[in-house]
């Protein structure tokens, strides 16, 4: 025990830590693990042969493609907006920052459901497209849409605290020895907070790999064209084909966690640089 | 007259008034766009024929159901995720021990998972088809397709939010003071409740608030687990999907504007909670 833990004069270090375990374990790793097993019965020659099928390369296609276009389009915005809620003051400017954060709190069925209704044909924007012959809705566009509107708030509330920590004496330094605003920008709080932007960018990338809710209300859910992977489980499991859902989630795992690591290594980059 | 103008210009740290005005432009124009008008429409949507229609929608059984099946669940996987994330937080905040960086990682886990995903794990497990399926239909239990199935899958979504919030907070604070505490005579217990609580209150309500916005607004997850059985084991998001998809486009929106009411309480609570706790000098975890 003294190998393993330092010694403390507080108790309950057995109690809490045993019960961390414990309903981790039940909760979260055991279940995990079954996917994996189910994935292990499959055999090799027949998970590849899942991963690989049309269906399947053609949603994981729509799926990586839309989610990058989404956190392109919300690293770009998101950093406009950041820029916006640290720089500048202006009216009302505290109830734009709390609603940043609507998409954590609304129900993703909730967004799917009145995206689609302002993005169809006939809704509030989507109007506007369809008179220049242009569908969002029901199409891979308005997966963009959902992804984005699901995404909006990572590169914001990553790149906020950075952006707030550069200090004014660098620039002013900067300023003073000739340099544009533009060229101050560029050289001196770009770097600063690039490392945050990506991480922002890699957060609102993964969400959107898994997300669901939101996006099958506007996809269509149209095979090889606008079907999601995390549908395409969905589908399978509706069928019974419990190896094919499977294959197709432990895919989706792995991708994850690959994320995960790379996010992880962004942060600990970022941070290292904050402290510097 | 000139060079001093121009030295003025060059050492000033901020943009001219047009550049500004069209970076707060651009700003608000996309947040208005991505997240005011689909707020907005929400509620005009679910008004749009009227009053007594709004109401009608919401007092139909199913509806009721739903709305009790989404406080009940999030009243079970709420809780259970409190006292996980203070037992963790305890544990990894005010002890060393080999293995903690991977126990943190671990507790992430979920929020790396799609919600289908999440759903699926349980299938697997506990489906007609899973392991312990056989086992428990010779035993009449059943936990897909059923309550229990969605309770299971909340707190699996749910899992990180309290205990992410509380580690990082308590690890923070140290342990100087619990010691104190603990070697005039007070007990485990008695130093948790006097010393430690007091100081982590702002940072457990605020995971307590998102904790419990994604446990009543799941839907992926739940949904694979649920089975659908109209006024049995529909949740309100769930609710929502099935009037939609039957074109009940007003009675669909009444219930989604119970969930935009829901999110815009959450974000209040939350500015409020961070308001505070700036205040009283804990640090808060954002994010999801």
């Amino acid at each position: 025990m003294s190998q393993f833990r330092a010694h403390s004069v507080l108790p309950g270090f057995n109690l809490a830590l045993g019960f961390t375990l414990l309903y981790l374990s039940l909760i979260v790793l055991i279940p995990l693990s079954a996917l994996f097993v189910k994935t292990a019965a499959l055999g090799w020659g027949g998970f590849w042969e899942v991963a690989t099928g049309d269906r399947v390369l053609a949603s994981l296609r729509v799926t990586f493609l839309t989610s990058f276009v989404a956190a392109v389009l919300n690293a770009f915005f998101g950093l406009v907006v950041a820029w916006v809620l640290v720089r500048y003051s202006f009216p009302g400017k505290r109830i734009v920052d709390a609603l940043v954060d609507l998409p954590f709190a609304l129900p993703t069925a909730v967004a799917g459901i009145v995206l689609a209704t302002l993005y169809a044909p006939n809704g509030w924007i989507g109007h506007h497209f369809a008179a220049h012959d242009i569908k969002v809705a029901y199409t891979p566009l308005g997966i963009v849409v959902a992804l984005t509107f699901i995404g909006l708030p990572f590169v914001v509330r990553t790149v906020q605290p950075v952006l707030a920590d550069v200090e004014a004496e660098v620039e002013e330094a900067a300023a003073s020895l000739g340099a544009g605003r533009w060229d101050v920008f560029r050289r001196v709080i770009f770097p600063a907070i690039y490392p945050a932007l990506l991480t922002g960018f890699a957060l609102a990338f993964a969400r959107a790999i898994g997300e669901y809710g939101s996006v099958i209300f506007i996809a269509g859910n149209m095979p090889y064209i606008s079907e999601i992977a995390p549908l395409l489980i969905v589908a399978k499991l509706e069928q019974y084909d419990y190896a094919g859902a499977t294959a197709i989630a432990v895919l989706m795992l792995l991708i994850s966690f690959a994320l995960l690591l790379a996010i992880n290594g962004l942060q600990w980059w970022s941070g290292r640089r904050r402290a510097r | 007259m000139m060079s001093g103008h121009s030295i003025q210009r060059r050492i000033s740290t901020r943009e001219s008034n047009s550049v500004t005005l069209l970076l707060i432009g651009v700003a608000l124009a996309y947040l208005v766009l991505f997240l005011g008008l689909p707020l907005f429409a929400v509620f005009y949507e679910a008004f749009s024929k009227g009053w007594a229609l709004y109401w009608a929608s919401l007092q139909e059984p199913d509806a009721w159901s739903a709305i009790k099946l989404t406080l009940i669940v999030a009243a079970i996987a709420v809780p259970a995720n409190l006292v996980f994330g203070i037992a963790a937080a305890w544990a990894i905040a005010k002890f060393e021990f080999k293995g903690k960086s991977l126990l943190i990682t671990l507790i992430d886990l979920p929020f790396a998972v799609s919600p289908v995903v999440s759903g699926l794990v349980y299938v697997l497990l506990f489906g007609a088809q899973g392991w312990f399926g056989p086992w428990l239909q010779a035993h009449d239990i059943k936990l897909i397709f059923a309550v229990p199935g969605i309770v299971l899958t909340t707190v699996f979504v749910t899992f990180p939010f309290v205990a992410r919030e509380l580690i990082p907070l308590m690890q923070a604070q140290g342990k100087e003071e619990e010691e104190a505490a603990v070697s005039l005579g007070a007990s485990g217990w008695q130093a948790f409740w006097r010393v430690t609580l007091p100081n982590i209150k702002w940072g457990l309500l605020y995971g307590v608030i998102l904790c419990n916005a994604r446990a009543m607004g799941e839907f992926g997850a739940v949904s694979v687990v649920s089975g659908h059985i109209r006024g049995m084991t529909n949740t309100m998001p769930l609710h929502v999907e099935i009037l939609y998809n039957e074109y009940n486009f007003v009675a669909a929106f009444a219930v989604a504007s119970l969930l935009a009411l829901l999110a815009l309480v959450t974000l209040l609570v939350k500015s409020l909670v961070e308001w505070q706790a700036k205040r009283s000098g804990e640090p808060l975890q954002h994010g999801a």
